[in-house]
């Protein structure tokens, strides 16, 4: 009892949190806490192009463009170019050239590596072997020049490298492809290729300052590259440095240690825990943006125009692999913000008869903010063009996939299985994009109408006489009287699937069409695209930058995945969509521009290669303590901009976590009574005679 | 002895290319090297030259088992991804993962957590059962027994899932006592590693008490422990100076074996508790299509597998006198 009591005055004195999950020493520091679901595959720019890997990249690298953090529609800025640069175009034997020159701006210095210290780039392997990290040797840093962006352009073809983009760029950047080969002969194994020894075409050095790519014909979305890490600087010194023998053993590579310019670099590199970014020492600074959106000035995301950026002095990013753990520890306060899992939707949102979405009453109290957004992705449900049944451009097969984008009503699988966050798409350009309209101009008019102010969902006996027209009344061939059965490629096969494709069932039986799911796994079923054998299936897209032609080109005759290995999943073609698609890619964005679009939805809402599908709506939540959150669905450089107010999180925490020990007491206690009966009946036993006196 | 151990292990080379030939074939049966070449190039703008440039680095472009392409019988079998893969494991060479990490640098790093995890659990859990289930032996028949082994039923029934979620919530989430996930190292890992411990011996406690429990009172219906008794020894001499020596043959058959296996860590308490250690490597590197840590961490475990055999046979002979390897 003297124990417990002491227990109980040794609780009751202590004022401290114990489930804070960061060191003691970290408390009240000026530090972000945020998380990371999948270990990063790559953080070579050259390589990286998943968003798990983006949270980092693309606070270290910095490309010569970026986006307007507060204004919407999305807007390209210079980021270290000095203005955004402008083709010229250039006729030559015939040929069109697009001849960009790119203006870094003075001053700017990369962040503190050791490859920047002569010394450290003829390190022994015992030496490197005794590494605990890179950052341990002798740092230095440098002035930025143009040679680095060429630098790293060139990395694009490097064979030992696997650029994403490296297909596409080869296409347009002058001579990339003969280069790729070039470096093919000139690569030897486990030696380091020095690519400034070997001149590419397309790319060259203006001066110290300036840089010239050179593009095949026009290609006005290259800019939009230029605001991603692809194009970002790595200097000669850094790929010399970890192509040293050794490195790689101590997992030592410029693919897991990014060198870069930005405002922060990778101070702790524990993909399997936690990756830690830290101010980078010599940043220049950038003025937080003086402009913003209607209403950012209310929300208070104009406090710090102007001020030097960035604010925060450490991002802590700890791996989650679990949705309840990080739901549960946002809640306590130990990370700053959150999206919502489909589990803990209810307890953080609730959703008015008109849907709108709005914070739960104990959310508010917390201080949590909400901020929602259509991210620039679409899923739709792709028709193969290549099917005799439901693919094609005959009269009979487009009606049956008009009618089906009838029945296949968006809106309820929203409802149901997304809880509501999405929005029904009504042609291939997401909300926020150029080209996009809402309203009654953005209906597709073949399966909606407009009333009372809203699109409403054709009824399902528009869809049965659009099924009948096609030849299949009531679900039905007529010719030969066999019921129409299509078939869903799907990677839904578990049992927690099971809901969805019994609804997906009852969109077909609205028709009297038989359904039948072929279940797969993820590789036959990138496999069955990439050959064209499926019917019906549902995929995704989210656009690398925010142009209409970064949708529409996934309709794009020559992009057939069947044909060409593009991203054309459905395979549709269309000779006269494609004529307007090379038309669209080529114009500004202009009335022109807009009139060419509206021109292409119509045809894509007349042929309906895709069965309808919905843009997803993200939902973030911030705690009251993170200052200028806002959400940016296209660039990833959000960290500069972000500020806390770590006493008030300290305060916050303090409060949510206080630790209730009395019911662990109290169990413990119940425990040793309940084994009082056992001693004492140990007791009587141990004391008993051998036989009972009679 | 040293002869039986160096048959055993001479038994083990076999085996463990009968292992890597399995885990090769369930791989390759399921994943073809250009689903791996997709996976680890991204799902965007993957071009077909890009998936045989990854393949043909990496050594995929060669023939799974068998190639016929080549002329005599050594370069047929050698010139396959299976002897190419597979050969270097047995000196230990596990190479790089398919994102290029060092995967003994990897294994390296990761097997402290999961040991840091682990060999609490094992030495807490095992020292609670055979404390739990003695007592039930001792009060057999009394309400002590009749609930301990309706406890030991329903702890067993309930999914390991249900204790980590209900662990998480109860003492974390309600009560704030311990961080719900998350690791460190150093001392700092004790206030991770508490409530994961917790459940891990909870956990266990069902089917290895009731086991135990059967073992114990095996032993203390034969002869000696009634004549132990005749002789007039306390009750507690009895049960661990006398049962619980003479039931550790059995004990042991279970215990020993899973000591070296250990550090491979536990899949979903690693998952759900947010540690760096191998299981959720290897978990990491199933979803990953990564054949290169998915053979190591296969192999490994074959090998811990066989070496826990190996000593379980040892500790026969250090427990029963009785017990000679030859």
């Amino acid at each position: 009892m003297r124990l417990l009591l002491f227990l109980l005055a040794f609780v009751a004195g202590c004022g401290e949190i114990w489930n804070d999950p960061y060191p003691a020493a970290d408390r009240g520091k000026n530090i972000l806490y945020s998380v990371f679901a999948d270990r990063p595959k790559h953080l070579d720019p050259a390589q990286s192009y998943a968003s798990d890997e983006a949270i980092f990249t693309r606070q270290v690298y910095e490309p010569p463009l970026q986006y307007h953090y507060l204004k919407r529609p999305y807007e390209l800025i210079p980021l270290t170019a000095a203005e955004i640069p402008v083709p010229r175009l250039v006729e030559r034997n015939g040929a069109t050239y697009s001849v960009y020159d790119i203006r870094i701006k003075p001053g700017i210095k990369f962040q503190p590596h050791p490859g920047f210290v002569a010394a450290n780039l003829s390190l022994d392997r015992k030496s490197i072997a005794r590494l605990g990290s890179p950052y341990e040797l002798p740092l230095a840093t440098r002035d930025l020049d143009a040679d680095d962006y060429i630098y790293e352009i060139k990395r694009l073809a490097h064979p030992h490298l696997h650029s994403p983009i490296f297909g596409l760029m080869a296409e347009y950047i002058v001579g990339l492809k003969e280069y790729a080969s070039v470096l093919q002969k000139a690569a030897q194994p486990g030696q380091w290729l020095d690519l400034r020894e070997y001149p590419l075409e397309g790319v060259t050095r203006v001066d110290a300052q300036t840089y010239r790519i050179t593009l095949k014909g026009r290609y006005p979305q290259f800019v939009y590259w230029l605001a991603m890490p692809f194009f970002a600087p790595i200097p000669w010194e850094a790929d010399r440095f970890f192509e040293q023998p050794g490195m790689a053993e101590k997992n030592f590579t410029l693919d897991w240690w990014p060198v870069g310019t930005g405002p922060y670099m990778l101070a702790e590199n524990d993909p399997n825990a936690r990756m830690v970014l830290a101010r980078n020492p010599s940043f220049r600074g950038e003025p937080y943006p003086s402009e913003g959106e209607a209403g950012d000035a209310e929300r208070g995301l104009l406090a710090d125009a102007g001020k030097t950026m960035p604010f925060i002095d450490r991002a802590v990013y700890t791996r989650e692999k679990e949705g309840i753990p990080l739901w549960n520890k946002f809640m306590q306060g130990y990370y700053d913000s959150s999206g919502i899992g489909s589990e803990s939707f209810d307890q953080a949102v609730r959703v008015s008869m008109e849907g709108d979405a709005a914070l739960t009453p104990d959310m508010e109290a917390r201080g949590i903010r909400l901020d929602t957004t259509i991210a620039p992705t679409i899923f739709y449900l792709g028709a193969n063009w290549l099917d005799p049944v439901i693919g094609g451009n005959s009269e009979r097969s487009r009606k049956l996939r008009q009618a089906l984008a009838i029945a296949v009503d968006w809106e309820e699988q929203l409802s149901i299985f997304y809880n509501g966050r999405g929005v029904p798409s009504h042609s291939p350009v997401a909300p926020g994009i150029f080209g996009y309209r809402d309203g009654a101009e953005g209906m597709n008019p073949v399966t909606h109408e407009w009333m009372d102010g809203k699109a409403h969902r054709r009824p399902i006996e528009a869809a049965k006489k659009l099924l009948a027209e096609a030849g299949y009344p009531d679900g039905r061939d007529a010719k030969t009287g066999q019921p129409l059965i299509l078939y869903l490629d799907t990677t839904s096969r578990g049992p927690s699937d099971k809901a969805m494709i019994d609804w997906w069932r009852k969109q077909f039986a609205k028709l009297s069409i038989q359904f039948e799911p072929r279940q797969t796994d993820w590789n036959r079923f990138q496999e069955k695209l990439r050959k064209g054998s499926t019917q019906l299936f549902v995929v995704g897209w989210s656009a690398d930058y925010p142009d209409p032609e970064n949708f529409m080109f996934l309709l794009h005759g020559p992009q057939s995945r069947a044909k060409n290995q593009g991203e054309n999943a459905s395979n549709y073609t269309s000779p006269e969509f494609d004529a307007l698609f090379d038309r669209m890619r080529n114009t500004p964005n202009s009335p022109e521009r807009q009139q060419v679009i509206d021109r292409m939805t119509e045809i894509f809402r007349r042929d309906a290669p895709w069965i309808g599908g919905f843009h997803p709506k993200n939902f973030g939540l911030f705690h009251s303590w993170l200052g200028n959150a806002k959400a940016n669905e296209i660039s990833d450089n959000k960290l500069k901009y972000l500020r806390v107010d770590p006493a008030k999180r300290e305060a916050m925490r303090r409060e949510w976590n206080k630790p209730v020990v009395w019911p662990a007491i109290l169990i413990l206690f119940l425990l040793l009574v309940s084994i009082v009966p056992a001693v004492r009946t140990y007791r009587r036993r141990e004391q008993m005679a051998a036989r009972p006196a009679s | 002895m040293i002869a039986y151990v160096v048959r055993r292990i001479l038994y083990a080379i076999p085996i463990l290319v009968g292992v890597n030939l399995i885990t090769f074939l369930l791989f390759f049966i399921v994943n073809t090297p250009d689903d791996m070449a997709r996976m680890q190039l991204g799902a965007k703008r993957v071009t077909p030259e890009a998936v045989e440039k990854w393949k043909a680095e990496r050594g995929y472009d060669l023939p799974l088992v068998w190639n016929s392409q080549e002329k005599d019988l050594y370069r047929r079998t050698t010139q396959t991804i299976f002897f190419q893969k597979s050969a270097k494991l047995f000196v230990f060479d596990f190479g790089y993962s398919e994102d290029k990490r060092d995967i003994a640098a990897e294994i390296q790093a990761r097997m402290w957590p999961s040991l840091a995890l682990a060999v609490p659990v094992f030495l807490t859990g095992l020292a609670v059962c055979i404390t739990f289930a003695l007592l039930m032996a001792f009060f057999r028949a009394s309400y002590l027994d009749v609930w301990g082994v309706v406890a030991c039923v329903a702890m067993m029934s309930i999914s390991t899932l249900f204790y980590i979620i209900g662990g998480q919530y109860i003492a974390s989430k309600v009560w704030h006592l311990v961080p719900i996930s998350g690791y460190a190292g150093g001392v700092d890992a004790v206030k991770f590693l508490v409530l994961p411990v917790f459940i891990g011996v909870l956990g266990g406690i069902g089917a290895s008490s009731r086991w135990y429990r059967t073992l114990f009172l095996e032993e203390m219906g034969k002869d000696y422990v009634r004549t132990a008794r005749a002789k007039g020894l306390a009750e507690t001499v009895v049960l661990f100076r006398h049962v619980l020596k003479n039931a550790m043959i059995p004990v042991l058959t279970g215990v020993v074996v899973v000591i070296p296996t250990l550090f491979l860590g536990s899949l979903l308490m690693e998952s759900f508790f947010g540690i760096p250690g191998l299981g959720s490597y290897t978990i990491d590197a199933i979803q990953a299509q990564d054949f290169a840590v998915v053979r190591s961490m296969v192999f490994i475990g074959s090998v811990l597998y066989i070496v826990g055999l190996i000593l379980t046979d040892i500790s026969y002979t250090l427990v029963d006198p009785r017990v000679r390897l030859e």
